[in-house]
């Protein structure tokens, strides 16, 4: 089992560690509720290490990226990030991703799911083959820590050169946290606003604390996967494995907005633009449990008298203080307000078709 | 964390004698696993259990599991207090915590249950 640089830190803070992705994690330090709670009212510092970072380089970088995924990275200037996707020639996901454009346009940085990144870096680095540039997978070397909350800027501004007010959503900057070179951006899995910090420092550790330093007064709490969990979910971010696959589409994950047709070529295009036309038979859509219990993942899901599916994402939402999830439904079944039925163990809970995100942060 | 005067299972739930009745609950150990509980299922008073038994399940944000009567008896009572606050399961297993009382049926299986000390070596075991 791989252990990311914070694996003593977090042994040390008493979290409780589990597996996750091929790397010893932890899952929570004071109670998923807690950590939650701490991010969406304070801050919260997650060790996401375990994330992997591919580096796509050379004279072709940007096209190889146009024609790896559905998004358009030529609208990026260095300094922006994008969330995008690596797409199948089905339309489907291989990821989904955050391409961070370094220079344009001969340098991006592909930041990637944990339990993908060995399967993600051959997949682009076969598909890259045509194309004049360099694939290199830079995980090993890489520690990420994410810090997130309303109160993420005011805790991280002492602590770095780099003027956070000025930093929009979706851009980033190098500069230095608690001395150590790093690149900061304006990014997370959280619903909140927050910062994600790349090191290539063999002491990340040093930034652990000091962010924990100057954020515990202020009701800071590290913070573990089971609450990354809950935290992304509350926000309708997608968890691949769960709500997105090889076997769903871009489109059927009700993320349309990250496709851009007009940009050129891509993989995966003609079957996306078919499949826009003929409509779809079936959508990913946010569920709220109506009765008393909560959807598990792969909980069986029941509507018109037969099972359609099953739950792809399932949870007791910490702050939204309900039991959310997301589930695959046959088009027919996906209007607001529609119920269905869920199978938890020996009983039938009944659920319905909700907006989402279930949360939604205050913008100032 | 493993109170002496307590009964222990396999499963993780802990009995305390009172007379002919046992107070039944969820040990440190599972209450730490499953994490914070959001749900509690109970079983309606008058209910007849065999030992090993479903009682009901607890819920929380994480998980779902079953909990197991411990001995074979009649569901006399169960917690009011969990429908409103199930997480006092969380904040004191073996006080405010409680999840139901039985009338014991036949004391000779409290011998198959285990004592504090056996409890932890279980637990030893379970950990590696």
């Amino acid at each position: 089992m791989k252990k990311t640089r914070l694996n003593a830190v977090h042994k040390e803070a008493g979290a409780r560690m589990v597996e996750f992705a091929g790397f010893e994690m932890p899952v929570e330090y004071r109670g998923i509720i807690d950590e939650h709670l701490a991010v969406r009212t304070r801050a919260g510092l997650f060790d996401v290490s375990h994330m992997g970072e591919i580096i796509v380089e050379g004279p072709e970088a940007l096209a190889c990226v146009q024609y790896l995924t559905p998004n358009d990275a030529a609208k990026l200037a260095p300094g922006q990030v994008q969330y995008t996707a690596l797409t199948t020639p089905e339309g489907t996901f291989v990821d989904d991703m955050l391409v961070y454009c370094l220079s344009v346009p001969d340098k991006y940085l592909l930041v990637v799911n944990a339990a993908n990144t060995d399967k993600d870096f051959a997949w682009v680095k076969e598909k890259a083959a045509p194309f004049k540039v360099f694939v290199a997978n830079r995980s090993d070397e890489h520690s990420q820590l994410a810090l997130q909350g309303p109160l993420a800027q005011e805790i991280l501004q002492p602590l770095t050169d780099l003027d956070l007010s000025q930093m929009k959503s979706f851009t980033f900057s190098f500069g230095k946290v608690a001395g150590i070179d790093c690149l900061v951006s304006r990014t997370g899995y959280t619903g909140e606003d927050g910062f994600e910090i790349y090191t290539l420092t063999e002491t990340p550790e040093v930034i652990w604390k000091a962010i924990i330093a100057e954020g515990e007064p202020r009701g800071l709490m590290p913070v573990g996967l089971g609450a990354r969990d809950t935290l992304r979910l509350e926000a309708r971010l997608m968890l691949y494995g769960n709500d997105i696959s090889d076997r769903t589409t871009v489109l059927e994950a009700d993320l349309k907005w990250i496709i851009k047709f007009q940009k050129g070529d891509f993989l995966g295009k003609a079957v996306l633009e078919k499949q826009l036309q003929e409509g779809l038979k079936r959508k990913l859509v946010g569920f709220e449990v109506v009765d008393k219990g909560i959807a598990r993942p792969h909980y069986p899901v029941f509507a018109g008298g037969r099972q359609v599916s099953e739950v792809c994402s399932g949870t007791f939402a910490p702050y939204v203080r309900k039991a959310i999830g997301l589930v695959y439904l046959p088009i027919e079944y996906t209007e607001i307000g529609t119920e269905f039925e869920i199978g938890a163990r020996d009983r039938k809970l009944k659920a319905r078709v909700v907006p989402t995100p279930f949360y939604k942060r205050e913008r100032k | 964390m493993y109170p002496d005067n307590l009964y222990y299972t396999k499963d993780h739930e802990w009995l305390r004698l009172e007379g002919e009745e046992a107070v039944v609950g969820l040990t440190d150990f599972a209450q730490k696993q499953l994490g914070d509980i959001i749900y509690v299922d109970l079983p309606q008073p008058g209910r007849v259990l065999e030992a090993h038994q479903a009682i009901g399940s607890v819920e929380s944000v994480k998980s779902v599991s079953d909990v197991y009567s411990p001995v074979s008896g009649e569901v006399v009572a169960v917690n009011p207090e969990l429908a409103q606050t199930p997480d006092l399961i969380n904040k004191d297993p073996y006080g405010q915590g409680w999840i139901v009382r039985l009338k014991i049926k036949d004391k000779s299986e409290l011998n198959n249950l285990m004592k504090a000390a056996d409890y932890e070596k279980y637990l030893e075991g379970l950990e590696h």
